[in-house]
């Protein structure tokens, strides 16, 4: 089966002066990142900050321009495409951003956000635009009665669920979706995360999803690849990474989330950044189950 | 993205504080004791409240960790017990006793030398919290010499010493720096060092490791748990997050739409948690079958200017009958401990006392 989406050593540098005169540094912020991801399936991309997932995520799409490496998707080379070419892709790759408060155009009304996509695209008539947005709005779990309010007028997780309608506006067969749930409460997270599930069995969607909650990267992913700066430090199917981690970052990681339970004696470790070669190449340790040490 | 690599191998593992034990609380040892606390905010003629009828207390020594969501009234009751509520905001109604004094009646000089000197805050957004334009330093000693605490040459040294006894690695060289260049796992332990440069009985700490990744949240929580013990603080512990409940609190207070409705200690929330809200949350925690539905809490948490005239979570409530929405029920106690107080239909029929806090304008 080939896979959907398939990354191979994609690499973005960007390169910082510092001060007028001062020599120019590079920080390569993603670093021969590969993986696949198969269609239908929750790829989940985990790191803290700076560990390149988000960048990752974005090369993808090209909103950054990545400095090497090969992105294809369905087969087709991503990175090779022209413009036009590259926005006909964009219709079937679509991402779902972390903030729902700084993602959404404060000064449209929702019903104009859901459709830009649409109008963009040249898709439809007015008429029909209308409808399929009023669709698109039942089908996140929205009253269409509320399509022409501004995004103020919307709760936290209400507004993720707009950002999810015009993600979905164009059928994409891939959602990136870059930490869709952290900005939000607790009780909340649950549901949009229930949609996104929900989602996913309607209209057969595949995602990249980029976390660093890894309580909900388990429960939701089927395979997951670790970053750490910039790079893929282990990658597998998601339960034997948690039940086995083989990197000693992966091990740290795991042991600093705090467990809800106060009868749970707590084992922390703490990662030694010298106890392991940060160049080791990925080895297979089971079937699909690969580690750089 | 990481801490100081020296900090993150100082130990390799770093055993966790155990049970969260239950300790008895005498009258005399409450150090920080809310009664009946509403505050609110004056909106078009009309007095909103964020925070109604508060009750609870901290001990000498022990955590007490405030859980709730956003709007649930958590920031603002940490704020009326500083007296740092700000216009239209105020405070209607209540008692803050700390040390056996009444904050409210302090005078403006006095309260100051209570923020700071004998009750430190811990913000979430360290940078923002810090000066940038001051070395980390420079406000450290400001905070010395403003509260008496050192002369000018002496609190270079305590300075250094503060930095050091939060595990900052180098504090000759790192009492020099700038908060930009410092990360944010360092910067939040600078914030700490400065609250607790006076060496105050209580540390206020509002969500302290949100904004942090999770292994340096998990070094941050380990570096108060051990500053606890070693210096005796007590600590008003503002989160979301129950899974750091878990791992910090003796005692937890939850508050949903202003109100606290359940207060216990930290073993018998999560053993025995009974107002529907809390069970709610905890249930909502990804777990179980990978794959499967979360049980999520339908709805949305009511705008603070118009809660609901019965039970603020009734509308969501998957127990709700018939006495919920006429009025808001008042605390029962529940599962045969003292400690443990609720307010909720399930358990009683106790009904809220009138708290209108219209009326507290005094």
């Amino acid at each position: 089966m080939t896979p959907l989406l398939e990354v191979s050593r994609l690499t973005k540098e960007f390169t910082r002066k510092r001060g007028l005169f001062g020599e120019a540094s590079t920080i390569r912020a993603v670093d021969e990142v590969s993986f696949a991801i198969v269609e239908g399936e929750t790829f989940g991309l985990v790191g803290e900050s700076g560990s390149g997932k988000t960048t990752t995520g974005r090369c993808i799409l090209r909103l950054i321009e990545p400095t090497s490496g090969e992105v294809r998707f369905k087969g087709d080379n991503v990175l090779a495409f022209s413009r036009a070419r590259l926005r006909q892709a964009r219709r079937e790759m679509q991402i779902v951003f972390q903030d729902p408060y700084s993602s959404l155009n404060p000064r449209m009304r929702v019903r104009a956000i859901v459709e830009e996509p649409l109008v963009i695209h040249k898709i439809g008539t007015r008429v029909e635009r209308r409808a399929r947005v009023a669709e698109l709005f039942e089908l996140v779990g929205l009253d269409p009665s509320h399509l022409s309010r501004y995004p103020h007028q919307f709760s936290g997780g209400q507004r993720q669920r707009i950002g999810l309608a015009r993600a979905l506006a164009l059928n994409p067969s891939l959602v990136i979706a870059d930490e869709p749930v952290s900005a939000l409460d607790v009780s909340v997270q649950a549901q949009v995360i229930n949609l996104l599930m929900d989602l996913q069995e309607r209209l057969k969607l595949t995602y990249l999803f980029i976390a660093h909650d890894l309580r909900l990267v388990r429960h939701i992913c089927s395979r997951v690849a670790v970053m750490y700066l910039g790079r893929i430090v282990e990658t597998g199917p998601t339960e034997a990474i948690f039940a086995a981690p083989a990197h000693p970052y992966t091990r740290a990681l795991l042991s600093a989330i705090p467990v809800p339970d106060p009868s749970v004696p707590r084992q922390r470790i703490v990662l030694d950044p010298d106890s392991f070669d940060r160049r080791a190449p990925l080895k297979e340790l089971k079937a699909g189950h690969f580690a750089a040490v | 993205m990481s801490d100081d690599p020296r900090i993150a191998a100082r130990g390799s593992q770093i055993a966790a504080r155990g049970p969260n034990e239950p300790r008895a609380t005498s009258h005399e040892e409450r150090l920080l004791s809310v009664d009946h606390l509403t505050t609110g905010f004056d909106i078009g003629g009309r007095f909103v409240p964020a925070v109604i009828d508060v009750s609870f207390h901290v001990a000498a020594g022990e955590t007490l960790c405030l859980v709730g969501e956003s709007g649930s009234g958590k920031s603002v009751t940490a704020l009326s017990i500083m007296r740092l509520v700000q216009p239209p905001g105020r405070i209607a109604q209540g008692r803050v006793a700390f040390n056996g004094r009444d904050l409210r009646s302090l005078g403006e000089r006095e309260m100051q030398h209570v923020r700071g000197a004998e009750i430190g805050l811990i913000f979430q957004e360290p940078m923002t919290a810090l000066n940038p334009v001051f070395t980390i330093g420079n406000q450290i000693e400001e905070t010395l010499r403003v509260h008496g605490r050192a002369t000018r040459r002496s609190a270079k040294q305590k300075a250094v010493e503060l930095l050091d006894l939060v595990s900052i690695p180098e504090p000759q060289k790192r009492v020099r720096d700038y908060p930009h260049q410092l990360s944010g796992g360092l910067r939040q332990r600078a914030l700490i060092a400065m609250s607790l440069a006076c060496e105050p009985a209580l540390v206020i700490a509002d969500e302290p490791t949100t904004a942090l990744d999770v292994t340096i949240q998990a070094q941050i929580l380990e570096l108060l748990r051990d500053l606890q013990r070693r210096m005796g603080l007590a600590l008003l512990l503002i989160t979301h997050d129950l899974g750091v409940v878990a791992e910090m609190a003796d005692r937890v207070a939850v508050m949903y739409a202003g109100r606290i409705v359940e207060q216990t200690d930290a073993r018998t929330l999560f053993a025995d948690p009974r107002h529907p809200y809390t069970r709610g949350l905890l249930a909502s925690i990804p777990g179980g079958e990978p794959g499967s539905r979360l049980r999520a809490i339908q709805g949305t948490v009511p705008p603070l200017g118009s809660l609901p005239p019965g039970c603020s979570f009734e509308p969501r409530c998957p127990d709700r009958f018939e006495p919920c929405p006429a009025a808001h029920p008042g605390d029962t106690l529940v599962g045969g401990s003292e400690r443990h107080t609720t307010k909720c239909y399930l358990y009683s029929r106790a009904v809220e006392p009138d708290v209108r806090p219209e009326e507290g304008r005094a």
